[in-house]
């Protein structure tokens, strides 16, 4: 390592550089995304890329990519949460009485609908959190009486069709507000969004670059410019990448607003905040964290009150995609949820894993599953597909660890 | 006649040598005590011979009833009829006693189990025990004294002919230890041969045939009981020089910090049972203040009871920070008092080991290092790189996992933790336990150094050597009793150990 003592340099701006490091354990779920990415697009002769493959990729995987956030909080606070699909369920049924049946407005339907969520997310984190039942048998239980609520309220029928505002939320487009630029052999994209990808850019490295001057600031070891520039650099081609083929579509979906929202303040909040470390402690070691003054117990039941909100936000949006709030929505919702949140780096001991992971495990299963359905793969292949490459994660995790000799 | 026979018995664990050219012999149809501090081996000799620690993986030999043997495991001692009793009991809970009793070796016919043999062998094996209970009942019904005598039932179904008791009394009351000690001469009459580990010091003297005493993985003494007295047991068990293993110190002294009074707890399993006994404590600014106790005197139990009721329930007494009494129902508010405590066990109780460094130090005292529920992560780095140079962690960086780190770094960034937190009060429950000699002296060095910034330091420790060498002023623990207390100048370890064997005060 070249360190250099700290105390001398403190103005002198040498950059104390870090030796490129790359961490097989978090890192390996991005190559993998990249080299699914690529295979598909090989497979596909490039389908897979088209602009509205991407946009419906987005769309069709929105909900399970919200739930796998707060699935992967679930895991890195070592539990689990089986009952989410039957969440979804009746909490689109909910906003399908509220919005159908009783012609209330969107908004207030929403929050009446979140706040349901949250409720339903409370009654499991009691009982997980205080009276120490596990979340396994808490969630299986949630998952058959949340089903039977939603039966229950919509009988053998599904409700709809929703008011479009509502559709908008999950099926929705940005409007062309200021009209289409020509981007050469691209053809025609809508302004306002590859204005919004350029902005994202901007920010992407304005903050990457102010994180950086902080961190060197404070004298820690941080990459060398190169590394920098290169990561900075890939991740800008990425976003922007996206955005033109989406600008080049119907523009940028609402949902992909929203998710894009969510993932900066849960990450956020996983990383950086009070509460977000508190997981992961617990997760780590829950008696050394109670030893070290962490409300396990409260900090446990809000794990699982968001994962209510984020199960009914979900399920709103699917049920606005379908335009119906049917009986059998959400049906194995879980278990992609969960099996995103492995796939992007969860442990299952706890403790360990990134909402980016979930976002990343998720989008994984997402290309699997439409990059094998436009190649005309049968769904039973798909879905062994799928498992195989959910075992394939675990063990890669388990073998890496092992490896490493933690 | 001697039954066994162990000869130059030397075992290493990696980097350290727990047991060397150690000696026992065992006579026929005796009781035979094996005495020594914690950590002096004895766990270890029984494991050797039990053969959880198979041939091959030490050196030496032993020979029982004449023959030699090479036990490859536990299953080959018990065919030879030698059973182990572990201080931590070994039955199922929700089995029924005879279910217990035949674990493993169950008496069945044509593949299935025939219950009315096992039912009535149990009672037979419960009525040579003197346990009046019925086989059926689930061993969870029972207290930990009649769970032991299963134990023992179950060795004698094996057809025991050397039963190894690794201290059975140590979880006991009055009566229930008079019991296994009548039990045991009882079963000494029908010749089976008893080997028992044992910290109390009166219990030996009064159903012990002969003793072997081991010190730092050696024999250093066997007699017979006739020829004992505590204190020759004593004398034999602590006789070490303390060479200059210890930092020097000299105190500085200042204000009351903490008092406890009348601090009474419960055993939150075992009802009635009463873990810490109206114990009264005094810890000043300065002062490095030692606890001293064997296994099971209620040292832990103390502190983390203290420690926001970690520990323990029915709790009474007083504890009176800077002249004001204080509860401490949380952790917060014991932390949020300026008590710190470290615990006896970092792996499992201290470190978040799939974590780094420097989230492990700011654990404890995030508060610090954040505003309005958020963390700042560049001052978190700072700080945990500060502590890092300050306690020498030998690491990459305040980046690296804690669980790769050896024992004495992964002790020091547990201190780090509790000393971010500012605390006015340490606990230091075992702070050197599993840390090699020049660790051991960097954290003592700490140690003295956070009593010279005024800090109060209660030190809990197994090793008598390292309170004499360390503290100001000791107490000693008996049953959850302070049965002494002791200042530097007259502190000594013989009489150390009379405190910590006295049965009551």
């Amino acid at each position: 390592m070249t360190v250099t003592k700290a105390s001398t340099q403190v103005r002198s701006g040498s950059p104390q550089l870090r030796r490129i490091s790359f961490n097989p354990r978090e890192g390996g779920i991005y190559v993998a995304f990249a080299l699914i990415v690529v295979l598909f697009t090989v497979l596909t002769h490039g389908v897979l890329l088209e602009p509205q493959n991407i946009s419906n990729i987005i769309v069709q995987n929105s909900y399970i990519l919200i739930l796998a956030m707060g699935m992967m909080l679930v895991i890195i606070a070592g539990h689990i949460d089986l009952s989410v699909g039957s969440v979804v369920a009746v909490c689109g049924a909910l906003c399908a009485v509220l919005t159908v049946n009783m012609g209330m407005p969107w908004l207030p339907a929403l929050l009446i609908t979140l706040v349901a969520g949250a409720a339903i997310g409370a009654w499991q984190g009691y009982w997980v959190a205080y009276f120490g039942i596990p979340a396994f048998i808490v969630t299986l239980a949630g998952m058959l009486a949340f089903r039977a609520l939603t039966l229950t309220v919509l009988g053998n029928q599904g409700i709809g069709p929703f008011p479009s505002s509502l559709r908008t939320l999950s099926n929705g487009f940005t409007d062309g507000y200021l009209g289409n630029i020509g981007l050469g052999p691209l053809g025609g994209a809508d302004l306002i969004s590859v204005l919004a990808g350029v902005a994202g850019v901007l920010a992407i490295v304005v903050l990457q670059w102010q994180r950086r001057k902080a961190r060197l600031g404070y004298l820690q070891q941080v990459d060398p410019f190169g590394v920098f520039a290169l990561k900075v650099g890939g991740a800008s081609v990425v976003v922007l990448a996206v955005v033109v083929q989406l600008a080049r579509f119907r523009n940028i979906p609402w949902v992909l607003v929203l998710l894009t929202v969510l993932v900066l303040g849960y990450s956020l909040l996983a990383n950086r905040s009070v509460f977000g470390r508190h997981i992961y402690a617990i997760g780590g070691n829950r008696q050394a964290a109670e030893l070290s003054g962490v409300k396990v117990k409260s900090v446990t039941f809000w794990i699982f009150v968001n994962m209510g909100v984020l199960a009914a936000l979900a399920g709103v949006i699917f049920a606005g995609r379908l335009n119906q709030a049917g009986p059998t929505a959400g049906n194995s919702f879980e278990l992609d949820a969960i099996a995103a949140a492995f796939i992007g780096g969860a442990a299952v001991q706890g403790g360990v894993g990134k909402v980016v992971g979930a976002i990343t495990g998720g989008l994984i299963m997402a290309v699997i599953n439409n990059g094998m359905s436009l190649i005309g793969a049968p769904s039973e292949r798909v879905m062994l597909v799928k498992g195989l490459v959910l075992l394939a994660a675990v063990v890669y995790d388990i073998w890496t660890k092992r490896r490493a000799g933690a | 006649m001697t039954i066994l026979r162990m000869r130059d018995i030397t075992k290493t664990f990696p980097g350290v040598k727990a047991l060397e050219d150690v000696h026992l012999d065992v006579r026929r149809g005796e009781i035979h005590a094996i005495c020594g501090e914690n950590g002096a081996g004895k766990s270890t000799l029984m494991k050797v011979l039990s053969g959880v620690y198979p041939h091959g993986s030490y050196s030496g030999s032993i020979e029982f009833d004449g023959a030699e043997c090479a036990f490859s495991s536990i299953r080959d001692s018990e065919r030879r009829g030698i059973v182990i009793i572990h201080q931590e009991l070994a039955l199922c809970p929700q089995l029924s006693i005879a279910e217990n009793i035949f674990l493993g070796n169950e008496l069945s016919s044509g593949g299935l189990i025939d219950w009315n043999r096992t039912n009535h062998a149990a009672a037979e094996l419960l009525r040579r025990v003197g346990l009046d209970e019925l086989p059926v009942t689930p061993v969870n019904e029972l207290g930990v004294g009649k769970q032991q005598l299963v134990e023992i039932a179950k060795a004698l179904s094996k057809s025991v002919r050397l039963l190894i008791l690794d201290e059975p009394t140590a979880a006991l009351n009055d009566s229930d230890s008079e019991h296994l000690l009548g039990l045991l001469r009882q079963l000494r009459e029908q010749g089976v041969t008893c080997v028992i580990i044992s910290h109390k010091l009166n219990e030996i003297m009064a159903v012990a045939d002969s003793i072997t005493i081991l010190r730092d993985g050696r024999t250093v003494a066997d007699f017979p009981t006739t020829e004992a007295t505590e204190g020759r047991i004593i004398s034999a068990m602590v006789g070490r020089d303390l060479s200059d293993r210890f930092p020097p110190h000299v105190p500085t002294v200042g204000a009351e910090v903490l008092r406890i009074e009348d601090w009474t707890v419960h055993s939150p399993t075992q009802t009635g049972r009463v873990v810490v006994d109206h114990a009264n404590l005094v810890l000043h600014r300065g002062e490095i203040v030692g606890l001293a106790g064997l296994m099971g005197a209620g040292r832990t139990e103390l502190a983390m009871s203290v420690f926001g009721r970690t520990y323990g329930k029915d709790i009474s007494g007083r504890v009176v920070k800077d002249g004001k009494e204080v509860r401490l129902r949380s952790v917060r508010d014991a932390i949020a008092n300026g008590i710190a405590y470290v615990t006896e066990d970092r792996k499992r109780y201290g470190l978040n080991l799939i974590d780094d460094i420097k989230r492990n130090i700011s654990s404890a005292g995030l508060g610090q290092l954040s505003s309005r529920g958020w963390v700042n992560e560049n001052e978190e780095h700072q700080v945990a790189t500060k502590y890092q140079r300050q306690m020498n962690i030998k690491a990459p960086s305040v980046r690296s996992i804690t669980g790769k780190l050896s024992g004495g770094n992964q002790q020091k960034v547990v201190l780090s933790k509790w000393i971010l937190t500012d605390p006015d009060v340490l606990i230091l429950d075992e702070p050197t336990r599993g840390i090699d000699v020049g660790a051991k002296y960097e954290i003592y060095t700490i140690i003295n150094r956070l009593a010279d910034e005024g800090k109060a330091i209660l030190v809990i420790s197994s090793e008598l050597p390292e309170l004499l060498g360390l503290c100001d002023r000791i107490y000693a623990l008996s049953r959850g009793r302070i049965t002494g207390e002791v200042d530097r100048a007259e502190a000594s370890q013989e009489r150390l150990m009379q405190y910590m064997t006295k049965e009551s005060a």
